[in-house]
């Protein structure tokens, strides 16, 4: 909580609540006999903590504790013109920054615009809190060519290579930017993502979107490990925002790796990984554990007690080694990797069921890092090669995007790059 | 019948410039009138230059295919149109242009594209009201003068379309389907604005068909005509349809039928959301797969729409005819890609990509004529 406690807000101006705050009053009043001390105590604290800051060094939604909920958008740049984009960016700014507050898009947006134009704010979020919303941009390899900044493209900026399995839709993969929207709400979420989609019609398309409702990934020691769709705490060993120092060497870029304008970036890694459900829960638990490399309840290590014991890759027992030569923890583990570690926000996902009446679910892999090249790239092909979990899943999306640093007090989404 | 209608209108929005000229306007052509003489690939407007007020244009079709002739205002707006002239007629036009400026005249043989232009240039004070209230009565007789020359036109095709499909001579009705089709889509928010199912019986989907309930119009026809062969009632269905355009006629003719100009907006809107709903995805000529030659017709219909309201826009809000300007040329470039012949490749030929591509321009001129409506209200 410590970065989001570090600068509380000062003005509560929830336009959102506030159409609503007759309501409210009335409602707490009455309710006031009831339940007493605890009405208040628990609107105050939320008051306190569901506003994440949208400036600062860094974009907020990389180390801000991972939310419950995600709305992902990738889109494609459909203007020639340079200042329609950047009028675009500077519009997104705008809103993004009311939104993050829990305000309307636009002042009085939903309802007061005039009884002949689209309101300017779609209205679902109404009376909903700012749900720790965060809003985080990144931008695509096919950016820089379409505006002449072929030079300012960093060279970790590439569309990703085949990995060995791949089976990748092109109508879920890439993009000229992309938006991530997290939130405890997924109501916030996606009405965030509507509302920027729909002033950017004109300037950019949508070119695909995925909804997540469970983090599958710890950002900070203050969350518990959540599970993934396989039933096993994910993100155990995960980069957290506590560290400072790991997050300047494997997640922030600096400003002398490539491009000056990135310095305080990051790069986004987006992989959707079907998962092939219905065979997995055929498995028998002793072979869930061995793929994955950790026991399913408490999330040790196999061989060890506590979910936090350091992995001990070496250790045998009377089957040989306690952590199978192509467990996924092994494949995945620093250790086995060089040193090599990536900051994990992905997002369980079930977009209902394919045509077979098997669900289509998964992991929306989202992963923060330095340098692509050098961190996802060797970290996905040793998995592709052997981690026995590739019989239960399949990577079908893909998409690598820039994301450029925090935001000062008069920047917009970009303005490092634009100017 | 359609000078009359014409000649009516003009009196409509100018009556104090017209009261010389009624006379005249049914009279043969006089010294100041415009000779244009169209073929199939030339276009000779006989003057570049007019006065404010009334100009009165005499086209000769001398080409080989049916022809039509518009004046155009800014962003497209007609001004006036006279519509299927056959090889060897002469038609004449009256045509108020109340504002000093370029117009642009347009011979559009097989009626169809944008036509042979040419810039009509209009010197004189203006005559026009100035007052909003002025431009909102103008708009809603212009656009009320657009939709009277539509279904005229929808009337007659449909006529040779039903001739066709009762003489057994499916190759001429398939060919003359689309084309019928075409002035319907551009006004089909009037039809729909009738209580009593006209739209539905004009031009239902066979999905969207009640269980029990009988399927006629259009689309009916489509289906005899492209994949189950004519039935034992098509001919019937064909009678019915040309009743029911005949009652469309009537009602959209009848002195009680008022347009609000607000409502212009609206349908432009509304044209827009056709395309995006079952044009983009081939729902709507689901047998023949003509689906862009309404897709056309729907934003042709729009940009109608919303030059009719053009004035009222440039007052309130001058950037906005610019944007839809633009983005109307945008989606009618990419459109263009698709041409084959007088009409247009089928839909089933158009891949995934393109479609997507079509949906992008949709969704771009959508997101500006939205406003529109707000524009008008003066909001």
């Amino acid at each position: 909580m410590s970065l989001q406690d570090s600068n509380p807000p000062q003005n509560s101006g929830f336009s959102r609540r506030r159409l609503f705050g007759a309501v409210g009053a009335g409602a707490a009043l009455v309710g006031a006999g009831a339940v007493g001390g605890y009405a208040a105590g628990s609107s105050s604290s939320d008051a306190v903590s569901d506003v994440v800051d949208f400036r600062g060094d860094h974009q907020a939604g990389i180390v801000t504790p991972a939310q419950d909920r995600m709305h992902f958008v990738a889109f494609d740049i459909t203007t020639d013109s340079r200042d329609d984009f950047v009028a675009l960016l500077r519009e997104w700014t705008e809103m993004a920054e009311r939104m993050v507050r829990g305000e309307e898009t636009f002042p009085d947006g939903a309802i007061g615009a005039g009884e002949y134009k689209p309101p300017s704010d779609t209205g679902e979020a109404l009376g909903l809190s700012a749900s720790s919303l965060t809003l985080t941009i990144g931008f695509g390899p096919g950016l820089f060519d379409r505006f002449g900044l072929s030079e300012f493209r960093p060279a970790s900026l590439a569309d990703l290579q085949h990995f060995p399995a791949d089976n990748l839709d092109a109508r879920r993969s890439g993009g000229d930017l992309c938006i991530q929207a997290c939130a405890n709400d997924p109501q916030v979420a996606v009405h965030a993502i509507r509302n920027l989609a729909r002033v950017g019609f004109g300037t950019v398309s949508v070119k695909w979107s995925q909804l997540g409702f469970g983090r599958t990934s710890s950002t900070s020691t203050t969350q518990a490990t959540p599970r993934n769709l396989f039933g096993f705490k994910d993100g155990t060993a995960n980069l957290k925002a506590e560290d400072p120092a790991m997050l300047d060497e494997h997640v922030w870029v600096s400003p002398t790796d490539d491009q000056e304008w990135m310095g305080g970036g990051s790069y986004l890694v987006a992989r959707r990984i079907r998962m092939l459900i219905e065979s997995w829960d055929r498995t028998v638990l002793n072979e869930q554990e061995r793929v994955i490399g950790r026991s399913k309840g408490s999330g040790a290590p196999m061989g060890l007690k506590d979910e936090f014991d350091p992995l001990d890759l070496d250790s045998k027992g009377p089957k040989g080694l306690l952590i199978d030569e192509a467990a996924h923890v092994r494949l995945a583990s620093k250790e086995e990797l060089g040193g090599i570690q990536i900051l994990r926000r992905g997002y369980n996902f079930t977009d209902g069921s394919d045509g077979f009446g098997h669900l289509d679910a998964g992991l929306f892999f989202i992963a923060y890092c330095r340098d692509p090249l050098t961190q996802f790239v060797p970290m996905q092909l040793a998995l592709a090669r052997k981690d026995l979990l590739n019989e239960y899943i399949q990577h079908v999306g893909s998409a690598v995007f820039a994301c450029p640093p925090g935001l000062g007090e008069s920047d917009y989404w970009g303005s490092t790059l634009f100017g | 019948m359609r000078r009359t209608t014409f000649a009516l209108a003009a009196v409509a929005v100018l009556p104090l410039a017209l009261a010389g000229c009624t006379e005249k306007s049914s009279s043969e052509a006089s010294a100041e009138d415009i000779a244009v003489t169209a073929t199939d690939t030339t276009c000779e407007v006989g003057s570049a230059e007019g006065t404010t007020g009334n100009s009165t244009f005499q086209i000769t079709n001398n080409g080989s295919k049916v022809t039509e002739f518009y004046v155009y205002g800014e962003g497209d707006r007609v001004m006036g149109e006279v519509e299927n002239i056959g090889p060897g007629l002469t038609r004449q036009l009256i045509v108020a242009l109340p504002d000093p400026g370029t117009y642009q005249t347009a011979c559009k043989a097989g009626m169809v594209g944008d036509g042979i232009r040419a810039d009509f240039v209009v010197t004189g004070d203006a005559v026009r009201q100035a007052d909003e209230n002025g431009l909102l009565t103008e708009a809603a007789t212009g656009y009320k003068r657009y939709v009277v020359s539509q279904v005229d036109a929808l009337q007659e095709t449909t006529a040779s379309f039903v001739a066709a499909v009762k003489s057994g001579d499916i190759e001429s009705a398939k060919a003359q389907f689309p084309i019928t089709r075409s002035y319907y889509e551009r006004i089909e928010p009037v039809a729909e604005s009738f209580p009593d199912d006209l739209d539905p019986r004009i031009d239902l989907r066979e999905p969207d068909v009640e269980p029990g309930a009988e399927w006629t119009g259009f689309h009916r026809i489509e289906k005899d005509l492209w994949t189950q062969g004519l039935q034992p009632d098509t001919n019937a269905m064909a009678d019915q349809l040309q009743a029911d355009i005949a009652e469309l006629a009537e009602k959209v003719k009848a002195d009680d039928f008022t347009i609000d100009p607000i409502q212009v907006a609206g349908g432009a809107q509304g044209l827009l959301d056709e395309v995006a709903k079952t044009k983009i995805s081939g729902e709507e000529d689901f047998f023949s797969h003509t689906d862009l030659w309404d897709f056309q017709a729907n934003v042709d219909g729009s940009q109608a729409a919303v030059a009719a309201v053009r004035p009222i826009i440039d007052q309130n809000d001058a950037e906005l005819g610019t944007a839809i300007d633009a983005r109307f040329a945008e989606l009618d470039a990419e459109l263009a890609k698709y041409r084959s012949g007088d009409g247009f490749v089928f839909y089933d030929t158009v891949t995934e990509p393109q479609r997507q591509e079509l949906s992008n321009k949709i969704d771009a001129l959508s997101a500006e004529v939205s406003q529109v409506q707000g524009v008008v209200a003066g909001q």
